[in-house]
């Protein structure tokens, strides 16, 4: 099934939730709102012609533009069956992040919600283990934010590290 | 490293306690298998048959209870800091650090990244830096040439508290 026809089977089904479509490029992708995007990943997954069984990607991206200020999750779904792919994206507010865990629809979301949620800090609204899972649990912040302040110091060991030249002139 | 002293005909031995005992250390470096990046794959081949670590008497051990010598081989985390701290704690005294590679020196490639360790000397006394990204085994078995060297400079039979507080300190 060509991205195209995938964007017109969902632009019918849930009318006004989905837009911004890009089929001219690598990765062919579409904007989801927020509030839909578990019943659109729950029907792209369920109905015979999509049968997106994959999901091979959730990751997401910090925009700081002054008119694109946002958080951005991207869903990579592949089709094992119909060897077809397609790219969401939901758009979030940067102040709160929050949105819905798609781990009901695919359980491998699972670990790639609380990556996000570790390097990112978007809230997945009823995932059932939202814990960090690379950095250790005491840590401040979410680093891949653009907004990430290092702190001077973690748990003793200082963060910093003289310039050589201060070193050498020293 | 200095051989034994023998002025007398082979059926007798001379030499002095000090020169024994570190002989004896020198020649059974037992390092603990400790890989925490690519550096361990060096690691792996000077220990292999080719630079063979095996005929300087250093075998790897699986705990850190019966080795000497920690190598930190490769790029330390904030996360494992701490672990690597723990595991040079339950080393027994005299014990030896060899830091090897860029990485476990200063951070190395990746010390502007959020997660790493600014140089495993910020948490550890380290005795021989060992430079390269990654070393050759030839260099690692250098620095284990070193360590030796250190080995056999100390002195074990001293009364003054102040000497022996200077070896404890090391």
């Amino acid at each position: 099934m060509q991205a195209q026809e995938i964007y017109n089977k969902l632009e019918k089904q849930f009318p006004g939730k989905i837009g911004l479509f890009r089929g001219d490029i690598f990765d062919p992708c579409l904007n989801v709102d927020a509030a839909a995007i578990v019943d659109v990943c729950r029907y792209l997954r369920d109905d015979p012609e999509t049968s997106f069984e994959v999901l091979s990607d959730l990751t997401a991206l910090d925009w700081t533009k002054k008119d694109d200020d946002k958080i951005q999750v991207v869903y990579h779904l592949f089709s094992y069956g119909k060897r077809h792919q397609i790219v969401l994206k939901v758009d979030l507010p940067r102040e709160a992040p929050r949105v819905s865990t798609v781990e009901g629809v695919w359980k491998a979301a699972n670990w790639f919600e609380r990556e996000v949620f570790d390097l990112f800090g978007v809230d997945f609204v009823g995932h059932s283990d939202l814990r960090r899972i690379m950095l250790p649990e005491d840590w401040v912040g979410h680093p891949l934010r653009k907004d990430y302040v290092e702190q001077e110091e973690y748990d003793g060991i200082s963060t910093q590290r003289a310039p050589l030249v201060d070193k050498l002139l020293k | 490293m200095k051989p034994l002293l023998n002025s007398l005909p082979e059926t007798v031995f001379t030499t002095k306690i000090d020169e024994l005992l570190n002989w004896g250390r020198a020649s059974s470096q037992w390092y603990m298998l400790f890989g925490l990046a690519c550096c361990a794959i060096e690691l792996m081949q000077t220990g292999g048959p080719r630079a063979d670590l095996d005929r300087f008497g250093c075998v790897p051990r699986a705990t850190p209870r019966q080795s000497d010598l920690m190598i930190v081989a490769g790029t330390l985390t904030y996360k494992m800091a701490k672990r690597t701290k723990l595991l040079y704690d339950q080393m027994p005294d005299p014990k030896y650090v060899i830091s090897m590679g860029s990485c476990s020196n200063c951070g190395g490639l990746f010390q502007i990244a959020y997660s790493v360790c600014k140089g495993v000397d910020k948490i550890i006394p380290v005795d021989v830096y060992v430079p390269g990204c990654p070393p050759r085994p030839e260099a690692l078995t250098e620095g284990l040439l070193r360590i030796q060297d250190k080995m056999m400079s100390e002195r074990w039979l001293v009364k003054e508290p102040a000497a022996r507080e200077e070896r404890a300190g090391t």
